[in-house]
């Protein structure tokens, strides 16, 4: 391509994404049952749906302030007081995001200067090390391992620390693995952070799909809150993948600077969706439940199932995903994936495609039906037969 | 909610699941579900285990009719003997108190229009205390017990997502 030559230097150096290489290979193949998909199977509920029709009928169709709309910020800081006991201001604490995708990129942005290093716990989600990277800081990957559940430890921690490190990543409850990290595991590695003045940038994401006992925060510890940037958003607990809306919570200082990016990239969040957020803050709690309560008896159903075929499998603790170790057929992740695809028609994700360390699995989601999860482990268990 | 609940709902979207399916969805044990669902058969909570089926793909000739009863309530026993009376016909698949213009709505079955007809004029509306029928057709069903009959909405999402 002769555009290539334009192109800046830290761009072309971005590897291409694992998964879109995957997908390119799936959406060229019929019939197949995916569970490769990182977002709910549920429709938004009802209530938050009929918010953004009300607000496109009022003609309600402007720019909203930078931070976002101070209703929905308040509305934020109540949800995070009464779900994790954190203390956010909303006038000066909270702003809104175009996603937890936006949020990840703004905290980058506003921490890190040429060669700032960041811990990015592997394996995890795909964006960290590529917007560390378009911010010419360097991601230090920190290996989990599954005989630790997937956490970080201190000492896995410390042997990564220089004195470049800026921030670590802390992305819990973790797609793809699905660990947790729980108070005491937050806690052990807590005096680390602030012995190396590190900024903690927690995507919590999927703070609301835990599945063994509440989600706590590391912002919650004490200490803590002044070197956490806290990201969230409404894709997964409320089912808003498509409305594009995040949020971040932190010091005033942080939120001043994130904010002054935000205002040139991106001004605001759609307004339709920041109504809608806050109807699903204020009425939407049982609706929350019912979603969680149903990924939790798919989430019993698919390990038992991957176990009796005869996998290794990670119990996941949250998230909608379950992370089987495929390390005793002997195929790397990719082989794996491509002839289950081939041979039985089903898609799920290389472990790889979350970074080192994460060969030797895959990642399958169960945002799926029980009903086509019983499908897809009738060809995955044919499939098992032959490679066993 | 319940366990109880749990497995009911379970049941209602899918009534194949083994009393072991069960247990690993729930959490609960085998004999503990075996035990919950024998309760709720005994105290007929759980009353058939049924299937919902597309009879159109079938090679047996089905025609369904909606039909809006009017019927004079009885003393002392209300719409509940009519009701009863017109539920022993076997063509009779359901039958159901409402609000509104008129009282019970009765849901038929036969082979043929003509069928469903004969016995709208010749048991229905000949029972004592009934005093209008209105019957509806049904054409082409599209969604029934929360099943699309048609292709109905469709998985949206990208095959492969972050
Ligand atoms: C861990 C994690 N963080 C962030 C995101 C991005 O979410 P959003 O839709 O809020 O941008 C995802 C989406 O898959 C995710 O899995």
């Amino acid at each position: 391509m002769i555009e290539d030559k334009y192109i800046s230097d830290i761009v072309k150096n971005i590897p291409p994404s694992g998964i879109r290489k995957f997908f390119d290979l799936v959406t060229n193949s019929r019939d197949i049952i995916s569970l490769g998909v990182g977002e709910p199977d549920f429709v938004t509920p009802w209530t938050i749906r009929k918010e953004g029709i009300d607000v496109l009928d009022r003609g309600t169709t402007t720019y909203t302030s930078n931070l976002g709309l101070f209703e929905l910020r308040k509305a934020i800081s109540f949800f995070l007081k009464n779900h994790y006991d954190l203390d956010y201001n909303p006038e000066r604490e909270i702003m809104i995001t175009v996603g937890a995708s936006e949020a990840i990129d703004l905290a980058l942005r506003c921490l890190l200067n040429n060669g700032d290093e960041v811990l990015v716990p592997v394996p995890s989600y795909v964006s960290y090390a590529p917007c560390i990277e378009l911010t010419r800081g360097v991601p230090v990957y920190v290996p989990t391992e599954e005989k630790n559940n997937f956490i970080i430890t201190p000492a896995d921690l410390k042997s990564k620390i220089t004195n470049k490190t800026k921030a670590l990543i802390l992305p819990y409850p973790n797609n793809p693995t699905g660990a947790i990290m729980k108070k005491e595991d937050l806690e052990a590695i807590k005096d680390i952070i602030i012995e190396h003045d590190l900024i903690v940038i927690s995507d919590e994401i999927y703070s609301e799909l835990t599945y063994d006992g509440k989600h706590v925060s590391i912002a919650s510890l004490p200490g803590m809150k002044e070197r956490t940037i806290l990201l969230n958003g409404f894709s997964k607990a409320f089912a808003m993948t498509g409305w594009r809306l995040g949020y971040i919570a932190a010091e005033h200082g942080f939120i001043e600077a994130m904010n002054k990016i935000h205002q040139y990239t991106t001004i605001c969040a759609p307004i339709m969706a920041q109504y809608a957020g806050i109807k699903a803050i204020y009425e939407c709690e049982e609706d929350i439940e019912k979603m969680r309560k149903t990924y939790d008896q798919r989430r019993r159903f698919i390990v038992n199932g991957f176990r009796e075929i005869g996998f290794d499998c990670f119990e996941p603790k949250g998230a909608f995903y379950i992370f089987p170790s495929i390390k005793k057929t002997g195929l790397t992740s990719q082989e794996f994936c491509e002839r289950l695809l081939k041979e039985e028609k089903i898609a799920v994700v290389p472990g790889d495609a979350f970074g080192p360390g994460g060969d030797g699995y895959i990642r399958v989601s169960y945002a799926y039906s029980i009903d086509k999860i019983m499908k897809a482990l009738e060809r995955i268990e044919r499939f098992a037969k032959k490679i066993f | 909610m319940s366990k109880k609940m749990d497995i009911i709902e379970l049941l209602h979207e899918n009534s194949r699941l083994t009393d072991k399916q069960i247990s690993i969805i729930t959490g609960l044990s085998e004999d503990e579900v075996k035990d919950i669902i024998k309760n709720l058969e005994e105290e007929k909570v759980l009353l058939k285990y049924s299937t919902l089926v597309n009879w159109e793909k079938t090679e047996r000739e089905v025609v369904r009719a909606l039909i809006d009863v009017r019927i004079t309530p009885q003393q002392g026993q209300g719409f509940n003997a009519i009701a009863e009376r017109i539920g022993q016909y076997e063509e009779v698949k359901s039958v159901s108190l409402i609000s509104g213009g008129y009282d019970l709505s009765v849901e038929v079955e036969g082979k043929t229009m003509k069928e469903i007809a004969i016995f709208v004029a010749e048991r229905l509306a000949p029972i004592d205390g009934v005093l209008s029928t209105t019957t509806h057709f049904i054409l082409k069903r599209y969604k029934q017990d929360g099943v699309f009959f048609t292709d109905g909405p469709e998985d949206n999402r990208l095959v492969v997502t972050p």
